[in-house]
């Protein structure tokens, strides 16, 4: 009966479901997260702590915002371009956000031809949305460019509160970096799914693991969590 | 013996059928995350409605309660399509999808002791170093 059971461990009952599969998984004296492999938690876990992150830099922004008796710089104006003539309000940051949200369709695309091991497919739509990455990038240096100009430095500005240049260049300069480290990663991955390392399970030469398309997947989360923080500082810094 | 553990076996339910696990026509077998492609254009397309939601209400300067809950309102939908879909947060177990997606709401506990901090600080700022008139 012993020996039954020793030989026999894969042939556990299925997991339930709902709130007693909740209880279940983290009950269970084994390892929580069932069904997702090591990497994939790693990726969340690490994204939860970076969302604490990016929660400080929001909240610091907020209490400079609230606590300032100098009225702050209007977003609308100062984010304003002039396009043939025509005085449009924060169209640059507009078209930052759907090209950031194009990465993002791109990148789920990606991950889904890459599970279904279409190496093309999944290699291009990575390269794509690396591209469409790059273009962020591009255009938050242009910002970057035109309100130093203007004058806007960490500690001051011409239009109104001082922590206004803080709060900017520290928040988007994160996040761009995040961008940025997002593109060389999907181009590295890329590579790789292009070379078909993932169908041959050729070893990294850094680790000397096989790889999988799950990778895909993981970098796809970086990537959707990098759209996810600028939804948040799109709200919050130019909208609100 | 053997009647028992042929019983115990034939208890056990077959391997948890996911609905949406069902492999895509034309690949033998697909492992992980699989969902049809035209989910993601339509919520795709759903993100840049938003988007463009979200730009409108700075284009026609809506103030005061109606522009701030309306930014929210666009901001948590989109937040929401972003995790559920693209992330597959929808297709996870719960013991993943609490441990990730509760601990953030706490930061909201954060956000009320600020609210009060930066209350204060503006006060004393009023109070006591208001620019001389």
């Amino acid at each position: 009966m012993a020996e039954t059971l020793l030989t026999n461990p894969g042939a556990s009952p299925a997991p339930a479901a709902g709130l007693r599969g909740f209880a279940d998984d983290w009950s269970s004296d084994q390892r929580a997260f069932k069904n997702v492999s090591w990497g994939k938690a790693m990726m969340w876990i690490f994204l939860l702590s970076d969302t604490f992150i990016f929660s400080c830099f929001l909240l610091s922004y907020m209490t400079a915002r609230m606590s300032t008796t100098v009225p702050w710089p209007n977003p609308s104006e100062v984010f304003a371009l002039t396009i043939g003539g025509h005085h449009i309000p924060l169209i640059l940051i507009a078209i930052m956000t759907f090209v950031l949200i194009s990465s993002s369709g791109t990148m789920a695309m990606a991950v889904n031809f890459g599970y279904r091991r279409d190496r093309v497919k999944t290699a291009v739509l990575m390269l794509v949305t690396a591209a469409l990455g790059a273009t962020f990038v591009g255009m938050q240096a242009f910002e970057w460019t035109k309100l130093i100009m203007e004058g806007v430095r960490p500690w001051e500005n011409p239009w109104g509160a001082a922590q206004f240049g803080s709060s900017f260049f520290m928040i988007t300069g994160f996040h761009g970096t995040h961008v940025t480290f997002g593109v060389i990663f999907l181009i590295a991955i890329a590579r790789k799914v292009w070379r078909g390392d993932f169908d041959v399970e050729r070893r990294g030469f850094f680790t000397s693991r096989k790889g999988h398309y799950e990778i895909v997947e993981i970098m796809g989360l970086y990537w959707h969590f990098v759209d996810l923080v600028w939804v948040f500082i799109f709200a919050f810094f130019y909208l609100w | 013996m053997t009647n028992v553990a042929v019983h115990l076996e034939a208890q056990q339910p077959s391997l948890h059928a996911h609905v949406h696990d069902v492999p895509a026509s034309g690949a033998a077998h697909v492992k992980g995350q699989q969902h049809p492609i035209k989910l993601y254009l339509v919520v795709w397309g759903w993100l840049f409605v938003l988007s463009a939601c979200s730009y409108l209400v700075d284009y026609f300067h809506f103030q005061g309660y109606l522009r701030w809950s309306l930014i929210l309102l666009f901001m948590i939908l989109k937040a929401g399509l972003i995790v559920a879909v693209f992330m597959h947060m929808a297709w996870e177990r719960l013991a993943l999808s609490y441990a990730i997606l509760l601990p953030p709401v706490l930061v909201l506990v954060f956000v009320a002791i600020m609210v009060f901090e930066s209350d204060y600080t503006h006060l004393i700022r009023v109070l006591f170093f208001a620019p001389a008139t």
